[in-house]
Order: structure tokens, then C-alpha cells, then sequence
């Protein structure tokens, strides 16, 4: 509003803005007199800022290009110059009469224009007139050369946040569909799946592009930027920005249609390890100031490569097990149960698998790492072991269970992710659970937003903190005095769905926990990797995101880690060994602590497991006599 | 250039668990998936390389029956322009030589510069590539691991030999070459792919199409036969140490210090 | 029972060792005879390599002749089909040489052919009963041949026990007239030799290799901790080098190389006969592997049933324990 008054005045000289002609008029001025000196000292920090502090996030590899320095420092001290201007135009307005002696409205004390009204106090009223005169045009000039030079370069993110951010997406945990208003069953139509050019993206990612205030925020969190990944979610957007200004310049022709990724014939902003590098873990999204969004670009980029059958070798074999065994590994289908089904464990804890005649309230879904690989089985153990103690009436879907899909939709496979799914739907409204249970945040995150029509989803760790403050999971104390334990959020529990404190309240129940807390935690977890085909695929880095954090982990003082995931457990368990901490870092999943730490008391049918001095499990059932068991 | 490759539908190598089934005189085959044999779609996908540089079309042909259509729309969905399937019942339980005879007829049905096979199938056997070069009297050459257009009447190629080591050759076209994996990096065919080929036509040809009398193919006319599967009996074998991982990474430590294995 | 043949390979005057196991062959298939050799090629190195299969073949065929001084299929081809009589049972190795041979020749001589033979089961007139595998080794199989017009057979090479040499008197027999001018339309241009790489595996006594079973590159360093405390090499199976795990140079296998070591650490391999092709010398083979049914373990001398990843790194601490022990 003062720039407007400013502009006026200089064409009728008492213009005083309607309003502001009454008492508001000297209270906004004294407001503005201090705006004005806030952003010039704003301005002042921020141009030190760049110049001496130089922040890491600001930097910008060589292979990006030029520094943006030069730029942010250009129009930093334009803003400064349109502060100085106003303030001169008003310190010169207010000195001039009061030399005359006439009284004027106060300006506000301490202010950029007191201050410079203070030192023109002496100064001819002739002088005056024309320091009057050249502050107008001054500020005239800055301001109108901004609003023009704005749109070109970096600072455009002043004029595009408000609608980006008006129009951002809320509903961040549903990803972008193939097409918007495209349904599933219409999908055959669509010529081509995913984002390969740049007009493929949605106008709501194209405004993106311009709003980003290349803070670096972004980049400064991405997990695969710290571990030297080819990808940098902040250059993402700024690469796309600049070829937007490049290919659609206001004066020149439009040039469209270059493939965005970079192939044999073209080099494109993009390398294709950019784009798979993603572990989709949401920090860069959590972070950024102007709410841009990445996943769902990254998907619809991979969507795209996907569409060209431009995959890497390392992700089409378990692509192709999932569509012909439909879980990444290849294994026969009647194998899936096998874990529940083991010998010695079935006479522990007995596992139904759901099917005609067999029903349930409630159904575990397994997913595919927790029932094939040999270490993760034990998470699947420890859950039922955990569904059983609290007499949940539960069962799981064995050979009719697909793998959930969740990584394989956000690696861009979506026709493959919607016969995984809509097997899974099938066979899960099939089974009549009213519910799901499940110790994958994986797989609860695609059960809650990826599928429809499926009965309520829950993560093992709100349930037993559930069963823990209804009393019905007693603990017994930590053994070991020297564990240190530190919790760490796995992305698709935590930051993604915001579970936070279950996991937490579950480990403070066991007396004796020792327990402290990473610097990076809850929604500043740093990604463990990633998990389904992000296992298989070989990126390029310098050292692995597990060590990384495992190294957070020693640094807290703990030597104990609890996820709560088993993608999160293979790759600090993994990390662990490379770091060259085994021996003095141990990983365990909340479902197997918990299993490890319930107090089993001995109700009628329950059963009880004792381990004896020489390692024998001894099993008893309510009060009959003991039967020995070797383990 | 016009380019053929004769490709086979097998039981997939890392998704199934070969066993024998309860009779004992064959391989357990309900649960088994199947998918292309592996060398024919490294392969298909040189012929789709090929033909991107100098223009041209790719055939991809099964000798069959209606199962063995969905590797060809799998290769379609690939980029192949077309696929087509061989099947008869006088063709069934053909040996080697009986498949190169069916090939053969194929061939010169058309025009075809180049014929590629994969090295071997499932069962090992690396002939029909070979034998349907001696039928058509092409040049050929096995374990190519690298093809470089010359001229149109051309191919300079590279063979996999002893050592790592690659022999590098001239040869005319047209010439049967056998592909060895490895040679380039198979494109994805996605689901989405396959999808869309699905009701593209696929024609058929039997014996009489191609020319064929019974007496040169079928069972009948197979001079190899496979008679049963089985498990040999186990030799000796390996002595398994049972004990606890220490004890076993002493006792290794001793037999290789034994054999003069530690410095 | 027909005259049985066996082209034997060469190379600068020394035969392969398959040689020795053809002939072996040969005498399971018809005890009561021998089996003729069949080289071609030219000038002294061809002669030599004929003369070091004295003790082996009673009778030996040569063709010496200018366009086979590198052996190609084809030529090699058409020279047999005008020596050989009708009829005849060839055993052909089953290395790159015997698979770009045997098929067509099969053809021209209208004979029935099978290859990669692991045994003979027996004849039966005209039945020639052979043992295969098929699915990588996963199963065997008993295959009947009709060898009533011939037969070209390839014999895996390491499945025969090299035949028993008798010193007795065996004539060379050249055969180079028979043949005419040979050509072909394919023509041998070079050989292009492997990298050397930075470490050659031929020369060590001790190797650590492993195969699939090291699951990702960055576990490739957890073999070679193993192996500079042993002062091995690391070397590996084609599916490593596949996955550009490893360099092509240290490749054990019948495309890579032929190793002759003293002690060879089987990690995480699976013993498929295309790697152990490449091991010679019968060096003592310890084998470790999770799945108790890979087939290296009924190759290997001892066996473990453990996983590599955590296996290897305990026995790494161990020597290291040894040898500061032993100082």
C-alpha cells in the first residue's frame, strides 16, 4: 500500500490512500517505518549470510551449473535499495517541513527513515527536495524493474507461493493417479503412462518448479543426497525450472517435446540413477518451506521409464517374480506360510491360514519379506506369538497373499501394482476379516491409502500399545542393565503416518528401558534405505544410508537399535557389519522385544515358555505337569 | 535387414524348484511357471537393436502350441513386430533334429536375413541353432556376444571363447547365429505392455502350410528320446562338517594349512 | 557297433585334456575297440599334437591343411565330411568348439545327435543309452539314441576319467589329400585376448571364490579381507561377473579362466559344470553354501552348510588370529 501511495504521490503530491487519512493513517505509517527497517536488516543478514556464512545448503555442485549467488545477491540488494528509497523519500518528506517548522506526524522511532531523518536534519530544504525527488524515482525504478525481472529468475517463488501454496496437495499420503479423472478400469486408453517430457507434468508441478525458493532444505534432508547419491530433490526442481524458462521464454519460439531423462540420443536434465536413486522417504517434502511436492513426480517419472522399458537389470528380475509368483524373491506361493508353519513353532503358537472353513476377526498380513526371508520370519513369529498373548482371533492369508505392491507402485509399475492389489482385495473381502493387522509399515501404508474397499488397518506397535494401557501385556524388566536403546522411526510408520508415540509408549512400558532418543527422530528420521525393490536395486553412493544412521545411533549412546519395520532391520542389521560395529551395536524389532520381554503368566489355555539355565525351552500348559522340549 | 529369431517357452530358472514328481519318471510340473527361454530374449532384444540402427522388422517364432503364444505377445510387447506360431500335432515329440526340419521349412518360406536362436534351452542341449544353419547350408556361428552390421551382405561378430577371451569374425548373410547372454541389457516389458498386445492376431502355420511330411518330424521320426528323470544316487560327495561354526573354521583352518594353503 | 571317432582340439602343438576323457568315452561305448582321433589344422604344431596321442589312440587322422590353421567349424566342417565314413559315431568335446561344431555336422552326416553326455549307460544294438542333465543340473535324465546311421556325440568335458594310457604303437595317418580346398562363409579375423585385469588368478595356490550366493557388490570385500589374510585371491562365478560385481579377469569357468590351485574356497557358489570346468588339477575343493543341495557339494571335499556372509568374516578373524599367533 505505501508503494501505491509512494506511486500517487509523485503524480498528485497530497494523495494521502483512502483510510488512512484519520488516525489509522499515522499507526500504519509507524507500522510500515518498521517494516521498512526489518526487511532492509533482513536484507543486510541475508546478503552476509550468503557472502561469509555461505550455508552448505545453498551450495551448488559443478555439475549443476553456475553458483546462485551472484543472482540472490543482485536481487537481495534491489529489495535493500527499495527500503533504503522508501525510507529516504519519507525521512526527506518529514525533515523538510520540520525545518520549516511545521509539525509532522512522528516517524517511528528507531526506524530506517528516523534514522535517516535524523541525518538529513540539517540539510538544505532545496537539497532535500531533490534527495525528495530521486528517492521517488529511485524506488520507482527498483520496484518496477522488480515486478519485470522477478518472473525471470529466482526470486519468482515471491509471486507463486501464495497459489502454490493455496493449491498444494493436503492429502499427501494418496499418490498422484496415472491421470486425474482417469479411473482404473479406463487406464487402457491412456497412450502414455507416466511424466517422459516436460509437459507431461501436471500445471500444479510446473507451478511447483517456479515456487521453489532454492532454499536447499530439501536436499539438506534427502537421505540419498547424503550419502552421495545422483539425486538432489532441490536441483530436481531447479533443473526443470530453468529448462521451463529455456524451452517456453517469452520472446523466442516455444520448443517442446526433449525427453526429459537422458538417453543415447539426447541428454536430457535427468539421469535415469537421479530418479530410481528416490527411497520416497518424504523428507524432502516434510522440509520444504513452500510445499513442494516430490514423490509424486518421482513416481510419475518412473512411471514414464517404466512405460519405455528403460529398467535398470537389477529391478526387472524381481519385477518378473512379482508378476509370475507375485513376491520379489521367486518363491513358490504354497512357501508363503511356511514360517507359521515350522515344526517347532506351531507346537508354540498355532497359526491358522484363513480359507473356507477356516475364519477370523481378524487377518495378519504377512507381506513377502517377513514370510520368505529366514530372518524376518522371526518378526512374523514374534507378531503371531504377540496376537496370540492378547487372544486376538487372527489368521493369515498364506498362498493366497500377494506381495502388497507398495514399492512396486512407487517404482512406477502400476498396472503390476493393480493385479497385486486387486488379488489382495479379492482374497482379503474373501476371508470376512473386519480388520488388519500388520508389522509392515509397508505394507500398512499401501493397505491404508493405495487400496479401496478393504477392512481397517492398524500396525502391530498400536496395537500393543493398546493392549499395554488396557493392562493386558505385562513386561518383564529389561535383562541386560548396559542396553541402551534408541528408536528408529521407520519413514512409512513415522513420517508418513505420523505414528510416533505407539512405539514409544511401548518401549517405556518395559521397566528397565534404557532408552534415548537420535538427534534426527520422528518426522526427521533419516531413511534406513528403503525397502522393496529399493533392496534389489544397486545404487550409486558413497557409503550406505544404514551406516549413516547406525552411526546416529552410536552417537546418541546407544547400542541397541529398535525399528519397527524388517526393510528398516535388513539394512541396519546389514549396516551394522559394514560400519564395523558388530559387537558393540545390536538391531531388534519391536514385535521380537516385545515377544522377548512379555510376562507370560499362565491362564488356563495359555501357554508358557521358560528358558532354563542349558538353553531348553520348557513348555507348559496350565497346570499340568512339564514336558521338556529341547530348543 | 529382416530378422527371425526362434524362440521357446521353458520353465523359468529362478522361480521354480525343480523336483522330481511322485512317480519318479519326470519333473514335478504343476506348480511350475514358465517364461521365454533366456538367451532367446537377449536375443530378441539384439534383433530389436539391429533393427533400430539399419530399418527393418523382427519375427519372433515358437514351435508349439497355444500355451507357448504368450511368450510371443511378450516379445511383441518388447517391440517385435510380429510373432507367430509353428504348431501341429504331428509335431509333437520332435527331437532336435525334427524342430531345425520345422525351422527350416519356416525360413524359406520367407525372406529372412538374419536367424537368431538363444545358445541353449533348459535342457542344455545348444543345437538346433547349428542344425538349422546345416539344413538352410547358412553360415553359423554359436556364442556371439557381439554383432556389428558390415553392409548388407555382412556381419562382423564376436564369439565367446576360452579365458574370457573373444574371437572375432566375418560372416555372409544370411547366416543362423546362436546369442550367449550377456550381449546387451534386455528393455522391461511391463504389464502394461503385454496388456496392450493381447489380442494383436498371432498366425499359425502347420505341416501342411510349411510343406512338411510326417515322416520327417513328430515322434516318429526322433532318433533322440528322452526316456525318464531321475535324481542320480548320490555319490560320496562333499564330507559335511556338522559341527558349531568355531569348530568348523578350525577344523577348515587345519585342512587348509594340511594341503599347504596358509603362508 | 560302428567306427568311433574323436576330433580332438589343439592348440600350439599341445592337446586339450578332453582328449584323454574322449578316449575314455569311447571305450564305454565299444570296449572291444579303439577309437580313432581326428585333428586337423597345419604345419608342426599339428603334428606334435598329433604325436602327444600315441599312448592314447591306436590310429590318428590328420588334416593338415593351410585354411585350418585356426580352427573353424565350418571348414572343419566339410573336411571330415570327406574323411569320415558313413555311419560313424564323432565325440566332440562340449566346450565353444563342440557346440559350434557338432550340430551341423550332425546334419550333414545325417547322423542323430545328442550332447553334453555325462555317462554311458550301455548299448543296446543300435540304442545308444546316454545320462544327461537338464535345468542347470537340477535333474538328470536317461536319453536313448538311434545310432543306426551314425551319431555325433558331445561328451561334458570333466565327466570322463581320463582314459588309461597304454604305450603301444599308434599310427598317424595323413589324410590331408582327401579333402580339396576348403571355404567358408564364415572367416576367422582375430582373437582379442581378455584384460589382464590387476590380479591374475592362475597363479595363485589359494583361491576364495564366490559366486551368487555374496548377494551384492559391497560384500565382494568381505571375500577379499579372507582373502589377503590368507594370501589368496579372490576370484568368482560368470553370475558375479554378470552383474559387474567383478572383472571378466576373474572369471573361473569354461568362458573364463582355467585355475590350478592347491586349496579352492567354493563361497556362495552353486557348482554349475560350466565353473567347474575351469578348475583343474583336483585341487582340495571346500565348499560353503547356504542351501544344503547345491550341487558343488557333491564335487567338493568338505562341505559347510552356513551362510558365506557371516562364515567368511569368522574365519577371516581366525587366520588373522594364526598369524599373529605364529609371529
Amino acid at each position: 500500500m505505501r508503494a501505491f501511495s509512494v506511486l500517487i504521490v509523485g503524480v498528485s503530491p497530497n494523495f494521502v490512500m483512502p483510510g488512512l487519512s484519520g488516525s489509522a493513517g499515522p499507526i500504519y505509517n509507524i507500522i510500515t517505518d518498521y517494516a521498512a527497517t526489518i526487511v532492509f536488516l533482513c536484507m543486510v543478514i541475508a546478503v552476509i549470510r550468503r557472502l561469509v556464512f555461505k550455508p552448505a545448503r545453498y551450495a551448488v555442485p559443478a555439475k549443476y551449473g553456475k553458483a546462485h549467488t551472484a543472482d540472490a545477491i543482485f536481487l537481495l540488494s534491489l529489495i535493500a535499495i527499495l527500503m533504503v528509497a522508501d525510507s529516504l523519500f519519507a525521512a526527506a518528506r518529514a525533515a523538510a517541513p520540520l525545518q520549516a517548522g511545521h509539525l509532522v506526524d512522528p516517524l517511528a522511532a528507531f526506524s530506517l527513515p528516523w534514522m535517516l531523518q535524523k541525518a538529513l536534519a540539517s540539510t538544505s530544504v532545496a537539497t532535500l527536495g531533490t534527495i525528495y525527488f530521486a528517492a521517488y524515482l529511485l524506488h520507482e525504478l527498483t520496484f518496477y524493474f522488480l515486478l519485470c525481472y522477478r518472473p525471470f529468475g529466482i526470486q519468482f517463488h515471491v509471486e507463486t507461493s501464495l497459489f502454490n501454496i493455496y493449491f498444494a496437495k493436503l492429502d499427501r499420503e494418496i499418490l498422484k493417479p496415472v491421470r486425474y479423472g482417469v479411473s482404473d478400469e479406463h487406464l487402457d486408453q491412456v497412450k502414455s503412462f507416466g511424466v517422459k517430457t516436460f509437459e507431461d507434468f501436471t500445471w500444479k508441478h510446473m507451478l511447483d518448479f517456479y515456487s521453489c525458493a532454492d532454499c536447499g532444505r530439501c536436499s539438506d534432508n534427502c537421505p540419498a543426497n547424503a550419502v552421495g547419491r545422483p539425486l538432489s530433490p532441490r536441483f530436481l526442481t531447479i533443473k526443470a525450472r530453468d529448462y521451463s524458462f529455456q524451452h517456453y521464454s517469452i520472446l523466442g519460439s516455444v520448443n517442446n517435446g526433449t525427453a526429459l531423462i537422458g538417453g543415447k540420443d539426447s541428454p536430457g536434465i535427468y539421469s535415469e540413477d537421479e530418479i530410481w536413486s528416490c527411497t520416497t522417504c518424504g523428507a524432502c517434502e516434510a522440509e520444504c518451506p513452500l510445499l513442494v511436492e516430490y514423490i509424486d513426480k518421482i513416481v510419475d517419472l518412473r512411471r514414464g521409464m517404466i512405460d519405455d522399458g528403460n529398467v535398470p537389470q537389477s529391478l526387472q528380475k524381481p519385477l518378473k517374480a512379482l508378476e509370475s509368483r507375485g513376491n520379489p524373491y521367486g518363491k513358490m506361493e504354497k512357501k508363503k506360510a511356511d514360517w507359521a508353519n515350522a515344526k517347532e513353532f506351531q507346537q508354540v503358537c498355532r497359526v491358522k491360514t484363513l480359507d473356507k472353513n477356516n475364519g477370523a476377526d481378524t487377518l495378519y498380513f504377512v507381506d513377502s519379506i517377513t514370510s520368505y526371508d529366514d530372518r524376518m520370519q522371526s518378526i512374523g513369529r514374534a507378531t503371531a506369538n504377540i496376537l496370540n498373548h492378547v487372544g486376538e482371533n487372527f489368521g493369515i492369508l498364506g498362498a493366497a497373499e500377494r506381495d502388497s505392491g507398495h514399492e512396486v507402485r512407487r517404482f512406477g509399475e502400476e498396472t503390476l501394482f493393480m493385479a497385486l492389489r486387486d488379488h489382495n482385495v479379492d482374497a482379503i473381502q474373501a476371508s470376512g476379516v473386519q480388520r488388519i493387522v500388520t508389522a509392515d509399515p509397508h505394507a500398512y501404508n499401501a493397505l491404508k491409502h493405495d487400496y479401496k474397499d478393504v477392512p481397517p488397518v492398524e500396525h502391530i506397535s498400536q496395537l500393543i500399545a493398546r493392549e499395554v494401557k488396557a493392562g493386558k501385556i505385562k513386561f518383564n524388566p529389561i535383562p541386560n542393565e548396559n542396553s541402551v536403546y534408541a528408536y528408529h522411526d521407520p519413514c512409512y510408520l513415522g513420517r508418513h503416518n505420523q505414528i510416533y508415540d505407539d512405539p514409544r509408549d511401548v518401549l517405556d512400558a518395559i521397566p528397565g528401558m534404557n532408552r534415548v532418543e537420535m538427534t534426527r527422530s520422528r518426522d526427521r528420521s533419516f531413511c534406513c534405505g528403503g525397502g522393496g525393490l529399493m533392496l534389489f536395486y544397486e545404487p550409486k553412493e558413497d557409503q550406505r544410508m544404514g551406516v549413516k544412521r547406525v552411526e546416529m545411533a552410536a552417537e546418541a549412546g546407544a547400542n541397541v537399535m529398535v525399528t519397527a519395520c524388517p526393510f528398516c532391520m535388513v539394512n541396519i542389521e546389514d549396516a551394522i557389519k559394514v560400519a564395523g560395529l558388530e559387537g558393540k551395536m545390536t538391531a531388534i524389532d519391536l514385535a521380537e522385544l516385545v515377544d522377548q520381554q512379555i510376562a507370560r503368566e499362565a491362564p488356563e489355555d495359555d501357554l508358557k515358555q521358560i528358558k532354563t539355565e542349558n538353553n531348553s525351552v520348557e513348555v507348559e500348559r496350565g497346570n499340568s505337569s512339564l514336558r521338556k522340549k529341547s530348543a | 535387414m529382416e530378422i527371425l529369431v526362434c524362440a521357446r517357452r521353458v520353465p523359468d530358472t529362478s522361480e521354480n524348484e525343480i523336483q522330481l514328481n511322485r512317480a519318479g519318471n519326470d519333473i514335478e510340473r504343476d506348480e511350475l511357471v514358465y517364461s521365454i527361454n533366456e538367451p532367446d530374449n537377449y536375443a530378441v532384444e539384439e534383433a530389436l537393436q539391429i533393427v533400430a540402427r539399419t530399418g527393418g522388422t523382427v519375427t519372433v517364432a515358437t514351435v508349439g502350441g497355444e500355451d507357448d503364444e504368450e511368450i510371443l505377445r511378450r516379445e511383441m510387447a518388447m517391440g517385435a513386430n510380429q510373432g507367430v506360431l509353428i504348431t501341429d500335432d504331428a509335431f509333437s515329440g520332435s527331437d532336435g533334429r525334427g524342430i531345425a526340419t520345422i525351422l527350416k521349412s519356416f525360413v524359406e518360406r520367407g525372406h529372412y536375413d538374419l536367424v537368431l536362436t538363444g545358445v541353449q534351452a533348459e535342457d542344455g542341449g545348444a543345437r538346433v541353432g547349428g542344425m538349422l544353419a546345416a539344413l538352410l547350408d547358412y553360415p553359423f556361428a554359436s556364442l556371439v556376444t557381439s554383432i556389428e552390421v558390415l553392409d548388407g551382405q555382412k556381419l562382423k561378430i564376436a564369439r565367446e571363447i576360452e579365458g574370457g577371451n573373444k574371437e572375432i569374425s566375418e560372416i555372409d548373410l544370411p547366416c543362423v547365429l546362436s546369442i550367449q547372454t550377456g550381449i546387451n541389457e534386455p528393455r522391461y516389458v511391463g504389464m502394461r505392455g503385454i496388456r496392450q498386445v493381447a489380442s494383436v492376431p498371432i498366425p499359425t502355420f502347420g505341416a501342411s502350410d510349411l510343406g512338411i511330411g510326417a515322416c520327417a518330424v513328430g515322434e516318429a521320426a526322433a532318433k533322440v528320446k528322452r526316456v525318464d528323470y531321475f535324481v542320480p544316487a548320490l555319490g560320496k560327495g562333499a564330507e559335511i562338517l556338522r559341527g558349531t561354526r568355531e569348530e568348523n573354521i578350525d577344523k577348515v583352518l587345519e585342512l587348509v594349512a594340511a594341503k599347504g594353503g596358509l603362508k | 557297433m560302428a567306427r568311433i571317432f574323436a576330433y580332438i582340439v589343439h592348440k600350439g602343438g599341445v592337446v586339450d585334456d578332453s582328449a584323454f576323457e574322449l578316449a575314455a568315452a569311447a571305450r564305454k561305448i565299444d570296449p572291444d575297440s579303439s577309437p580313432t582321433a581326428l585333428l586337423t589344422g597345419c604345419g608342426p604344431e599339428l603334428d606334435a599334437a598329433c604325436n602327444s596321442l600315441s599312448a592314447s589312440y591306436a590310429e590318428i587322422w590328420k588334416i593338415s591343411n593351410e585354411a585350418l590353421a585356426y580352427p573353424n567349424a565350418e571348414l572343419v566342417r566339410k573336411a571330415l565330411l570327406k574323411v569320415l565314413p558313413s555311419n560313424s559315431i564323432v565325440l566332440i568335446a562340449h566346450e565353444h568348439f563342440g557346440i559350434d561344431l557338432a550340430p551341423g555336422l550332425s546334419i550333414k552326416m545325417n547322423a542323430t545327435f545328442v550332447s553334453d553326455v555325462l555317462d554311458i549307460a550301455g548299448v543296446d544294438g543300435a540304442n545308444l543309452k546316454v545320462i544327461r542333465q537338464e535345468f542347470g543340473g537340477q535333474a538328470s535324465t536317461h536319453v536313448h539314441c538311434d545310432v543306426s546311421t551314425g551319431a555325433v556325440v558331445t561328451i561334458r568335458p570333466g565327466a570322463f576319467k581320463p582314459a588309461e594310457v597304454t604305450p603301444g604303437s599308434s599310427t598317424v595317418i595323413d589324410k590331408s589329400n582327401e579333402v580339396g580346398s576348403l571355404s567358408a562363409g564364415r572367416r576367422y579375423l582375430e582373437t582379442v585376448v581378455a584384460e589382464a585385469g590387476d590380479v591374475d588368478i592362475t597363479k595363485y595356490n589359494v583361491l576364495v571364490s564366490i559366486g551368487r550366493g555374496i548377494q551384492e557388490k559391497d560384500n565382494v570385500a568381505i571375500a577379499q579381507q579372507l582373502a589377503d589374510a590368507l594370501g589368496a585371491a579372490v576370484s568368482c562365478s560368470r553370475p558375479v561377473v554378470d552383474a559387474k560385481w567383478m572383472e571378466k579377469s576373474r572369471q573361473v569357468g569354461s568362458s573364463g579362466k582355467t585355475v590350478k590351485p592347491k586349496v579352492y574356497l567354493a563361497c556362495g557358489i552353486s557348482g554349475s559344470f560350466q565353473h567347474l570346468a575351469g578348475i583343474k588339477g583336483s585341487p582340495f575343493l571346500i565348499a560353503i553354501n547356504k542351501n544344503p543341495k547345491a550341487p558343488i557339494f557333491q564335487v567338493a571335499d568338505v562341505g559347510i552348510v552356513d551362510d558365506i556372509l557371516e562364515f567368511l568374516p569368522e574365519l577371516t578373524i581366525k587366520v588373522r588370529e594364526l598369524h599373529s599367533i605364529a609371529k
